[in-house]
């Protein structure tokens, strides 16, 4: 079975966004560029997965839609041990010209099992992996927080409202994983490092696809009331205070 | 034209959340000056579907079938398109929680309809079609135009408030004939604990970090949430420790919430806490150090002893409840 695992390239999240002229789009001087936090956790279960010769994983690839200067994020996901990548060489208008050419790569390619993240931590979408498994018509699983290979058949744990439940699933389909993949990201290991460099990297060109919507405008989050601070030796107070002016008690 | 609008149900019953998506519904639809139509998928009895008509939708449209059982989600997705179609919706309203995030996406493509996700107001703009979505975990919020001539919004949870009007809605039982081959998920197992108050549903959130120092000392922040009806959730490091169990983590990694009410314990408010809770209406800090981050985010804080302040707050909670 060949993994593909989808990367999206974000800003380190403890960076302070700043918008360019007219804030149409993110001042990127100075970012911090690393995998999304969940494509990192996928990534690291796929090799998991990997490593027990047992569960027949073939290889694991790594897709990202990105111009050349994502490369180094690339770089770090082969340097973690992917065994090639896929870069679809494209600014991301959106998520619907993201989703499209990465189905059109696993058309191209056949990949097995498609793991993508709940939500890139800069649009916050959500929608990337369902997209591509609608493109495909193939089958997707949502808020997968476990993904094991029993006797060659993928298991699935799905989190469910105040619960789990575990489903089967025929290959190809696409994964949509969240908290519970795997526990700590996989760090390159200076042998790895070495390794990705000599990595193939295909570089294929987009096909047309018409995005069906555009960001015109970004706006700081409406400044919060400055914090109002109650005596901690009269904390009814803070009860009044919640009961009667924010009325949320 | 309509606005059509998935209200999903748990067994049989709506939540709160089912009302909250109708009542945005209905003004998105006075925004267009069309009509709201409300789908729902499964089992459900008369009554309850009558409520949705309590926060304005006209027309509700139930549909039922063999297959709605296997929770598969392309099955989901032929229903709610083909009634979408049916009803000439040039708004599709999903709640942006795992359903949402599950459906949207796969109607998108279906439909070739652009999505808003994860919107908190109404429309800025109808012409263009305009949302306000949160982008880079609530540090920035991006006005998205949808270009597109059906579009889809995924509306964040406790964003928007009920509002309720003359009910005179009509109930349609319809039927959608869905093709059972592609169905190819299946569920083997289910584990689900029943009777507690679920954190992604929950007005009020109270919540623990490293500064509770053992995990002996959260019978009075759970004392707290008892008290207030809320649910407990904690910080990453808490539920990495083993002190709470992992459900309750919330942050980047973690759960993504936006209760009414979040109080926030010996929580330090690190960028990556608060992408989990930014949403939230109120915050309430608890920290004994008066610099910690946390502050800024709050509306409310206590300077002081966690263990110290939380008995008080009980006492205090308790004796506003008699
Ligand atoms: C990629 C990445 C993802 C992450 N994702 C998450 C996430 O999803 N969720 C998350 O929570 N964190 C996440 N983190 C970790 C985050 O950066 C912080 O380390 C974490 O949130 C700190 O938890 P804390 O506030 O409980 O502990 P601390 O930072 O140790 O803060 C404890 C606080 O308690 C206060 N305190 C101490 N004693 C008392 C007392 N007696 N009474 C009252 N207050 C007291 C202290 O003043 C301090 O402010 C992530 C980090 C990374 C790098
Ligand atoms: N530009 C991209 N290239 C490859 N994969 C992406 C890209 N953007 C998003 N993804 C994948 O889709 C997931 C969800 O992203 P989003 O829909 O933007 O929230 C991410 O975790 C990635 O797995």
């Amino acid at each position: 079975m060949k993994i593909l695992v989808c990367l999206s390239n974000v800003p380190d999240t403890t960076t302070k966004i700043k918008f360019s002229e007219g804030s149409s789009s993110i001042d990127t001087t100075g970012i911090q560029w690393v995998i999304n936090p969940w494509d990192e956790l996928s990534l690291t279960r796929a090799l998991e997965l990997k490593d027990d010769p047992a569960n027949g994983i073939k290889s694991v690839t790594v897709a990202h839609v990105g111009p050349v200067s994502s490369e180094p994020t690339i770089r770090k996901a082969l340097a973690i041990g992917a065994d090639d990548a896929v870069r679809i060489n494209a600014e991301s208008p959106d998520a619907y010209y993201v989703a499209a050419q990465l189905a059109e790569v696993i058309k191209k390619e056949q990949f097995d099992i498609i793991l993508c993240g709940i939500e890139s931590s800069d649009y916050n979408g959500s929608m990337v992996g369902g997209m591509i498994s609608e493109f495909l018509e193939i089958p997707s699983i949502s808020a997968v927080s476990g993904i094991k290979i029993e006797s060659g058949n993928p298991v699935i744990t799905r989190e469910i409202d105040g619960g789990k439940e575990i489903v089967t699933v025929p290959v190809p389909f696409v994964a949509i994983v969240q908290k519970g993949i795997s526990k700590e990201p996989r760090i390159a290991a200076m042998r790895g490092i070495m390794l990705a460099r000599t990595k193939p990297v295909k570089v294929f060109e987009p096909v047309t696809v018409e995005p069906l919507t555009q960001i015109v405008v970004f706006e700081k989050p409406a400044p919060r009331s400055a914090c109002r601070y109650v005596d901690a030796e009269n904390p009814a107070q803070l009860i009044d205070l919640l009961q009667n002016e924010a009325k949320v008690i | 034209m309509s606005v059509l609008v998935y209200t999903e149900n748990w067994d049989g019953k709506f939540k709160k959340i089912s009302f909250e998506l109708v009542s945005y519904a209905s003004e998105v639809a006075k925004m267009l000056n069309t009509t709201v139509t409300a789908l729902s998928i499964g089992k459900i009895d008369e009554t309850e579907l009558k409520k949705l008509g309590n926060y304005g939708s006209q027309k509700i449209i139930s549909v039922f079938n063999d297959l709605v059982e296997t929770l598969d989600n392309q099955v989901y997705t032929n229903i709610i398109s083909e009634v979408s179609i049916r009803e000439k919706a040039s708004v599709i309203i999903i709640s942006n929680n795992n359903t949402g995030k599950a459906l949207a996406p796969r109607l998108s493509v279906r439909l070739k309809a652009g999505v808003g996700s994860c919107v908190s107001k109404l429309p800025l703009n109808i012409n263009p079609f305009t949302v306000y979505k949160k982008t880079y975990s609530g540090n920035a919020f991006a006005h998205l135009v949808i270009k597109s001539d059906v579009r889809i919004i995924t509306l964040a949870q406790n964003s928007f408030n009920l509002i309720e009007t003359e009910n005179n809605a009509v109930i349609e039982k319809a039927d959608v004939t869905v093709n059972s081959s592609f169905v190819k998920t299946k569920v083997t197992d289910v584990k689900k604990q029943t009777g507690k108050i679920l954190l992604t549903d929950a007005d009020i959130v109270v919540s623990g970090g490293r500064g509770m120092k053992s995990p002996d000392n959260w019978t009075h922040l759970v004392e707290l949430a008892e008290a207030l009806g809320a649910a407990t959730a904690c910080s990453r490091p808490v539920s990495d420790e083993g002190w709470r169990p992992h459900e309750e983590h919330t942050g980047q990694t973690g759960k993504i919430i936006a209760p009414n009410l979040y109080i926030a314990v010996g929580i330090s408010g690190a960028t990556q806490h608060l992408a989990g809770v930014s949403g939230s209406k109120y915050i309430v800090a608890i920290n004994s150090d008066k610099d910690a981050p946390i502050f800024e985010a709050a509306q409310y804080g206590i300077v002081g002893d966690a263990l110290k302040v939380l008995p008080k707050l009980v006492s205090a909670v308790k004796e506003m409840k008699k």
